[in-house]
């Protein structure tokens, strides 16, 4: 059969250019250090992936785009070897391309509705996105937007996530004065605090926030807003016509099992702050971290799978490093390029594993997970297959460093401090959908804080939705 | 930046320092603490905030020499600056006319206290404060207290100053003479405040604590400061730094405080290491 089809006369199918795969580091390598793990495309290879994308007129990619990046036209001046005005252009939807192409989940989103995909494998949209954003910037080519006449009127963006970012860029681009209020020592919210360094280098996320500081945003760091500052008294006392909030998810959840509270455990959010935002792993900083011998990780998203590989980094050759999920593998949330890099790294995944409780020394310091199995029933409200208990299936995990990495919810400073902001039963902030606009007059909310935990290009849509209702708000 | 105004040496290894922070100094309240970091490569630290000056646009924070951070930490001079100073934090403590206040402080859990006692006198109680230190050289704030306690008690471990002996004893010993005591704070080293809480237990006065728990961000985002309180687990940095006393599980929070000793070790052998290549 097989043979029978070789032979038949190849129409137009020899032109046809596989998608290009991205250079990347082996795992032995990388295992030891935080440099980047994906090298990205060449020029050469940029060009032959920029040559597969058919130019569609209906163009179904920037539709699965949250931020609609005009997909076939910085295509297209990547192909004229146009790099430079290929980053232009997709800047004019999304300030934060270098990022984007780096942690987008492409895969669910523009290049899920790629027509090239129908037959083949899709165009890398992110991969070029990177590419084009990454020449830009290593060429020294970043150039900044015109800017409106001053407006006289001041905004206050509480936060500096992706959202925040990218309402501050608009507002400032519509001649608005800005003032960035964030809670932590550094800008860039999730980006800076969670995101590993070998998955999203902190200095790309420095220079692509350095854009806004260069339109002249006031930063104003270690200002926890509902404590150092109200929204009511930035407005009354402090003169703000409007104040975006993009303040995210940043509370970690727990199990609420027996032992949660020894030593040795700890949530994804301490261990990748540790890490990240405080540079653990580096010599020269004071902070310290702990990894020990046998590392379990709860859960499976992208947030389990940072915390999993960061571990195995930090921790060095002789820690095995476990994940411990309830479901089956291909329920794991994370997104596929980050569970095949774990399981490269030598990840080890207890699936359809659920803890029950930990168990601990005589310091108080955790020796053991203990863990039942599961077997997949029915769907439940998600879709998703429910996973129930097997009776009898109790088991030991060894583990002295257990990373819990299950979620986040909205915290509550500036709720319990601002009673006319009306919040769901999750603590996130109602806001209307088109507009961003709250049950409070002159308020706007975007990003994690309204959706509960999402993505960095949803945050960054809803920054662009809110940022068109405040210049709206602000000229009515 | 936050420059430091003023610094003043108050015992062997306790430093207090005037930082400017105008924001904070303008919102914050009794009871609630800073997290600072001297420099870029530096811990984030909690420290309480003692007092402050709306005029100036100051903080003042008492500083102990404990471990590695707070030992670079006083060494800073005036006009040297902290990179970062976050707060108010924590929940302000709850002040109210309760009657008659036993406050009980040991070391530099004094200085958090400090704020407490000048707060509640304010709000119409009388004051008795256990001043406690492990020997006179160590006793601080002592006339500060006074100024701000209608009865100050001072006890050292060694009895070189004052009574000899614990400040929950003391505490003991004023319930046995039939004292009314109606409320009950205990600021200082973790097993004092456990020895505190027994003192009242049985007589159910109401008694809080200020929980030195571990922290990194001081705003609710990592957990490190999980505290377990009755059957529930808090966030000493968001639900405290106070809680009820007879609810807190003080062994957990021992533990806890052992489980980066080796890490810590190890900074403070680099310090001396450092110290002793200068020297020569
Ligand atoms: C480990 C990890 C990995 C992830 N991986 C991916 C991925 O691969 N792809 C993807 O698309 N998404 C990923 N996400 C999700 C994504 O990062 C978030 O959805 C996104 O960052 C949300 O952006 P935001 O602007 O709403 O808020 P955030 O990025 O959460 O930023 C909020 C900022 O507000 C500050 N803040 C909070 N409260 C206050 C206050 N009261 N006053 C002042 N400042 C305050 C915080 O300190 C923070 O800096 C990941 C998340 C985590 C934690
Ligand atoms: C709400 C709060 C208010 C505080 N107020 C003051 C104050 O006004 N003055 C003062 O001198 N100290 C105060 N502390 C304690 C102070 O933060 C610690 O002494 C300091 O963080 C120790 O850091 P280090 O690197 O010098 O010592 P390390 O070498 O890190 O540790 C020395 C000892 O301090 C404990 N410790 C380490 N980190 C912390 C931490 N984050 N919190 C508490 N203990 C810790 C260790 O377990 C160890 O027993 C306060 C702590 C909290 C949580
Ligand atoms: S921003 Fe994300 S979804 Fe949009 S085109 Fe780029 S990679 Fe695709
Ligand atoms: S759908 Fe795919 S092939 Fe068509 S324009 Fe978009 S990227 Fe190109
Ligand atoms: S210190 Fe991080 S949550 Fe309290």
């Amino acid at each position: 059969m097989a043979e029978e089809k070789r032979s038949r006369p190849p129409r137009k199918k020899k032109e046809r250019i596989p998608r290009q795969e991205m250079p990347v580091r082996s795992p032995e390598e990388r295992n030891r250090d935080f440099n980047e793990v994906t090298l990205g495309f060449s020029e050469e290879l940029a060009l032959t992936e920029a040559k597969r994308c058919l130019q569609c007129p209906t163009h179904p990619c920037v539709d699965g785009c949250p931020v609609s990046v005009d997909i076939p036209g910085f295509i297209h001046l990547v192909t004229e070897g146009d790099f430079i005005g290929a980053a232009q252009k997709i800047k004019e939807t999304n300030l934060l391309p270098a990022v984007c192409g780096r942690v987008c989940p492409q895969e669910e989103q523009c290049e899920q509705v790629c027509v090239v995909g129908k037959i083949d494998q899709p165009v890398a949209i992110g991969r070029l996105e990177r590419f084009v954003a990454d020449y830009e910037r290593e060429h020294g080519k970043v150039s900044l937007p015109e800017i409106a006449p001053k407006s006289g009127k001041k905004v206050a963006v509480i936060g500096s996530g992706p959202a925040s970012i990218t309402v501050s860029y608009e507002l400032l681009q519509a001649g608005h004065q800005v003032t960035i209020y964030e809670a932590l020592h550094e800008l860039g919210g999730v980006l800076v605090y969670g995101i590993p360094e070998f998955r999203l280098p902190k200095s790309i996320v420095a220079s692509e926030i350095d854009t806004i500081k260069k339109l002249g945003a006031e930063i104003k760091l270690n200002m926890l807003i509902g404590k150092t500052r109200t929204i009511d008294q930035l407005m009354e006392e402090d003169g703000f016509d409007a104040v975006f909030i993009g303040t995210g998810a940043g509370l970690p959840v727990f199990l609420n099992l027996p032992g949660e509270n020894l030593n040795g455990i700890s949530s994804a959010n301490e261990f990748l702050t540790r890490v990240n935002l405080m540079k653990a792993y580096r010599e020269e900083y004071v902070t310290p971290v702990k990894v020990g011998k046998k590392v379990a990780v709860i859960g499976a998203g992208n947030v389990a799978m940072d915390s999993a590989r960061s571990a195995k980094r930090v921790g060095g050759d002789g820690t095995e490093v476990s994940i411990i999920y309830r479901r089956a593998r291909d329920q794991m949330p994370a997104r596929e390029e980050e569970i095949h890099h774990a399981e490269e790294e030598g990840i080890i995944f207890n699936l359809l594993t659920n803890p029950v409780r930990f168990i601990g020394d005589e310091k108080n310091n955790v020796t053991q997970v203990e863990c039942i199995k599961m077997e997949l029933g029915e769907p439940d409200d998600s879709g998703r297959r429910r996973p129930i208990p097997i009776e009898g299936s109790e088991h030991i995990i060894e583990a002295d460093t257990v990373i819990v990495a299950l979620g986040t919810r909205p915290r509550k400073f500036i709720a319990e401090t601002t009673p006319d902001l009306k919040t769901s039963k999750w603590g996130t902030f109602l806001a209307d959908e088109e507009t961003g606009q709250t049950s409070k007059q002159g308020v706007f909310a975007g990003g994690d804080i309204v959706t509960g935990s999402a993505t960095v290009i949803k945050a960054m849509g809803a920054g662009r939705v809110a940022a068109k209702a405040i210049n709206e708000y602000l000229a009515g | 930046m936050h420059k430091i105004t003023r610094k003043r040496v108050l015992a062997p290894k306790i430093t207090r320092f005037s930082v400017e922070a105008p924001e904070v100094a303008r919102a914050r309240k009794p009871g609630q603490f800073v997290v600072i970091r001297a420099d870029e490569t530096s811990e984030r630290v909690p420290l309480t905030i003692v007092d402050s000056d709306l005029e100036k646009g100051t903080i003042d924070l008492i500083i102990q020499d404990a471990g590695f951070s707070t030992h670079v930490l006083s060494g800073y001079e005036e006009g040297d600056e902290l990179t970062d100073v976050l707060g108010p934090l924590g929940k302000p403590t709850h002040m109210d006319n309760f009657g008659t206040v036993v406050c009980v402080g040991g070391g530099v859990g004094t200085a958090v206290l400090y704020p407490i006692v000048k707060g509640l006198k304010e709000a119409g109680n009388t004051v008795i404060t256990i001043n406690g230190a492990r020997n006179k050289e160590l006793l601080i704030l002592e006339e500060e207290l006074g100024a701000v306690s209608d009865e100050l008690i001072i006890t050292t471990d060694d009895g070189s100053y004052g009574i000899k002996g614990f400040g929950s004893t003391v505490l003991q010993g004023l319930i046995d003479e039939g004292k009314k005591i109606d409320f009950v704070v205990a600021i200082g080293p973790t097993m004092m405040m456990k020895a505190v809480a027994e003192v009242t237990r049985p007589y159910e006065i109401p008694t809080i604590a200020s929980l030195n728990a571990i922290m990194i961000d001081g705003t609710g985002m990592c957990g490190g400061c999980r505290v377990t309180v009755g059957d529930e687990v808090k966030f000493a940095c968001v639900d405290g730094p106070e809680f009820d006393a007879h609810l807190v599980d003080f062994d957990e929070q021992i533990a806890k405080h052992h489980y980066y000793d080796t890490e810590q070790a190890c900074q403070m052998e680099k310090i001396i290491a450092d110290a002793e290549q200068e020297r020569s």
